[in-house]
């Protein structure tokens, strides 16, 4: 089993229905990578997402990973907003194994130690549809965790949660990240990108405008429209 | 009102040849949806989950059945069960089977329309979370049926109602046997043809209240395990 | 996926399994019409014969000319009709193993209180048919094919009414059994032939009673029938017969004369008293 590495896309674009809403995308991304893709509403972030994560086809271009064009088992897409099954909070993580042809046994093991490291073990029975919207995310967190993703990708992960509630789920992908799993994800949050990432990749209009490491974006952004978004004057 | 007098004596008096009539009805049309759901409820799903060609058209041709009439499906299934028809050696017309045979052909297209409508709300829900995580059609397809479970219990009542309640199919394919093949339904045509209408009256008024009966116990049970089990 | 398709598997095969040890379990089907179930007489005779032979009867009661189809298609063992007529061309088919007969009763002539085409009290069935045909007045008739269906057309004919000649709107053609059609008859305040066995379990006569009845010409035959074995292989033949025995049996014709109905007998044991020549077992 070797390395799925480098996520490479060469001249991808989505254009559905004849708008386009990303244009001529190329960029590689390498193992251990921490990445942050910013860019205002409407910009692009949750296409580019889905279509590393292999949910949506390009309409044009390649999406390559370790120079093949098969799509790795091992990665995981973290949403917005977090889809549980009609089932316990244990179940649901053990889903993801279950999918994944892991036997019973070792399913439930894995299930219950990521739910230990989301710090959720204590809810491991509850119905999982009952939980807070952080817990619930948490548990998706788990669930992609318990895969042993060597890269995982969130769509704005804690968007739609309250402070408390994002600041335990940013500590957990930090957590993942230290255990070795590849990190990309979108978010408007300036404070968490700049808590999170080593390398933001700006995107304005279905385009990249830059690709810069992290501390140097926020000094001194290479783009205009990178500079315009972090004064506020994008949306 | 001598209906309902008759009604309740009838009840009161426990009438021997009034349960095992009430017993027939209620488990030829329970055996009926059962079998029914084997086929439907996967169909229903898949119809929602699926891309395959031929699909719409399918889905068409299934809500369109649902307006089969009994009578109709009982004639098919007494050409195809009579010992003249393809499947006459096994000898099965004029039994319960025949019954539970018919109803459950008859109830098919229900609960497999009903499937995919709820089914298809809810992948709407699901559809990126699952393909995220891997899961094919089939799994899909499983996965969905068993979330909507609760929903699911609503459609099978809708297709047991329809069975408990149809005179057509069972009357053809059953031949009203005393004691062998009458059930609630065609013992009300009986009497009605014979005249005695208080009588007819009265087991209908019985059969009505059983299904309420059977529905409200179902909707108790639901809502318990919704509470208990989420 | 495969655990799934296995227990339908499963499932189908139990159910055959099941349903062919029912067809184990000794019965015969009998097709026999509306007008003998609902006279009640099955309730009364059946349990006698099934207690002293430990077979069951099963009886799919339909109209004579339905009936007599179910068992040209091999779904019946035994007929038990009353249409001679229907019943002798069956026989020519090669359909059926010799008819016996078993018993009678006779037709009646139903009509309103108001009587628009006076024949009440009347005994000659030919007269009171060209009385109503004269007056038009409102005439319900089964148009099934059945037994009682034959005998009224053919008492119309045996009047010199022409049918398709003298109907009209007086004339009405339900295509239903006896009971649906009384019921019509006294919704419509009309006139109707009926077996008197349907007749005297009829319990919804509104503003109907018998006006005319006593005409040999209303006598209704019953006979019975072994659906032929060489045509129909499925045919349990000796539990049919032992039915039929039995049926004309001085046992089974005293059974016959006992069923009564508010103190009167509906059916008149005629079987004759030596087996007839031709009897498959002789």
């Amino acid at each position: 089993m070797g390395t799925i590495f480098p996520l490479s896309l060469a001249g991808v674009s989505f254009i559905p229905g004849g708008t386009p809403v990303l244009r001529e995308v190329t960029l590689a991304i390498a193992q251990s990578s921490r990445i942050v893709i910013l860019g205002a509403n409407g910009a692009g972030k949750s296409v580019l997402i889905r279509l590393m994560h292999g949910l949506i086809m390009p309409t044009t271009g390649s999406i390559r990973w370790a120079g093949t064009e098969t799509r790795p088992g091992a990665q995981a897409l973290v949403f917005q907003r977090p889809v549980m099954l009609r089932r316990s909070a244990l179940a649901n993580v053990a889903y993801g194994l279950k999918l994944a042809g892991i036997a019973r046994a070792a399913r439930q093991r894995r299930a219950a130690a990521a739910l230990a490291r989301v710090g959720l073990a204590h809810l491991a029975g509850r119905p999982a549809r009952v939980l807070s919207g952080g817990e619930q995310q948490r548990v998706a967190l788990a669930r992609a965790w318990a895969l042993e993703p060597a890269i995982l990708f969130l769509d704005e992960p804690t968007a739609s949660l309250d402070p408390n509630a994002a600041a335990e789920v940013e500590r957990i992908i930090s957590d993942i990240h230290g255990a070795g799993t590849s990190i990309v994800m979108s978010t408007h949050n300036l404070g968490q990108a700049r808590r999170l990432a080593d390398e933001i990749i700006f995107l304005h209009r279905g385009r990249i405008t830059e690709r810069t490491p992290a501390t140097l974006f926020f000094k001194q952004p290479q783009s205009a429209e990178a500079d315009a978004f972090l004064k506020g004057e994008l949306p | 009102m001598d209906a309902l007098n008759t009604a309740l004596g009838l009840v009161a008096s426990g009438d021997a040849k009034l349960l095992s009539i009430v017993a027939l009805s209620l488990s030829v049309s329970l055996s009926a949806v059962i079998v029914a759901a084997l086929f439907a409820l996967p169909l229903g799903a898949l119809l929602a989950v699926g891309h395959f060609p031929g699909r719409r058209i399918l889905t068409v041709i299934m809500n369109g059945f649902m307006g089969l009439p009994a009578v109709v499906v009982g004639l098919l299934g007494y050409l195809l069960l009579s010992r003249a028809g393809p499947l006459g050696p096994l000898g099965l017309l004029f039994t319960p089977p025949a019954m539970v045979f018919a109803q459950a052909v008859l109830v098919m297209p229900l609960l497999a329309a009903l499937t995919r409508q709820t089914s298809e709300d809810a992948w709407r829900e699901y559809e990126e979370q699952l393909h995220s995580l891997g899961a094919t059609s089939l799994q899909a397809t499983a996965t969905l049926l068993w979330d909507v479970r609760h929903s699911l219990f609503t459609v099978l009542l809708a297709g047991f109602g329809r069975a408990v309640s149809e005179v057509g199919a069972v009357m053809i394919v059953g031949g009203n046997i005393d004691g062998v093949t009458r059930v609630m339904t065609t013992t009300i045509a009986l009497e009605t043809s014979k005249g005695d209408l208080p009588l007819a009256l009265a087991l209908g008024l019985i059969l009505v209240t059983l299904v309420l009966a059977i529905n409200a116990l179902a909707y108790a049970t639901r809502e318990w395990a919704q509470r208990r089990l989420g | 996926m495969t655990t799934y398709l296995r227990h339908i598997l499963l499932f189908a095969a139990s159910f055959l399994l099941i349903s062919a040890a029912q067809a184990a379990d000794s019965f015969i089907t009998v097709a026999s019409t509306t007008s003998t179930e609902q006279s009640g007489l099955f309730g009364f005779l059946l349990p006698v014969f099934e207690k002293g032979s430990g077979i069951a009867v099963h009886v799919v009661a339909l109209g004579t000319g339905q009936a007599l189809d179910v068992a040209r298609r091999g779904d019946a063992d035994v007929v038990f009709v009353h249409d001679p007529v229907a019943e002798q061309k069956f026989l020519a088919e090669g359909q059926g193993v010799t008819r016996q007969e078993v018993m009678y009763n006779d037709f009646v002539l139903i009509g309103p209180k108001d009587d628009p085409a006076k024949i009440a009290g009347g005994k000659d069935i030919l007269a009171a048919l060209r009385k109503i045909e004269a007056a038009h007045a409102p005439f319900v008739s089964r148009g099934d094919r059945s037994g009682t269906n034959a005998a009224e057309l053919r008492l119309w004919k045996a009047a010199g009414i022409d049918l398709d000649r003298a109907k009209g709107p007086w004339y009405r053609d339900t295509g239903s059994g006896m009971g649906p059609s009384l019921n019509t008859a006294a919704a419509m305040n009309a006139y109707l032939i009926s077996d008197r066995g349907t007749w005297l379990n009829f319990k919804n006569r509104q503003n109907l009673s018998i006006l005319v009845q006593g005409d040999n010409r209303l006598f209704n035959q019953y006979g019975v029938m072994l659906v032929n074995p060489a045509k129909h292989p499925n045919v349990k033949k000796e539990a049919g017969q032992k039915f039929i025995d039995w049926l004309v049996s001085p046992a089974g014709q005293s059974v016959i004369a006992g069923y009564k109905i508010g103190g009167e007998q509906l059916f008149f044991p005629n079987a004759p008293k030596e087996i007839p020549l031709g009897d498959a077992k002789k």
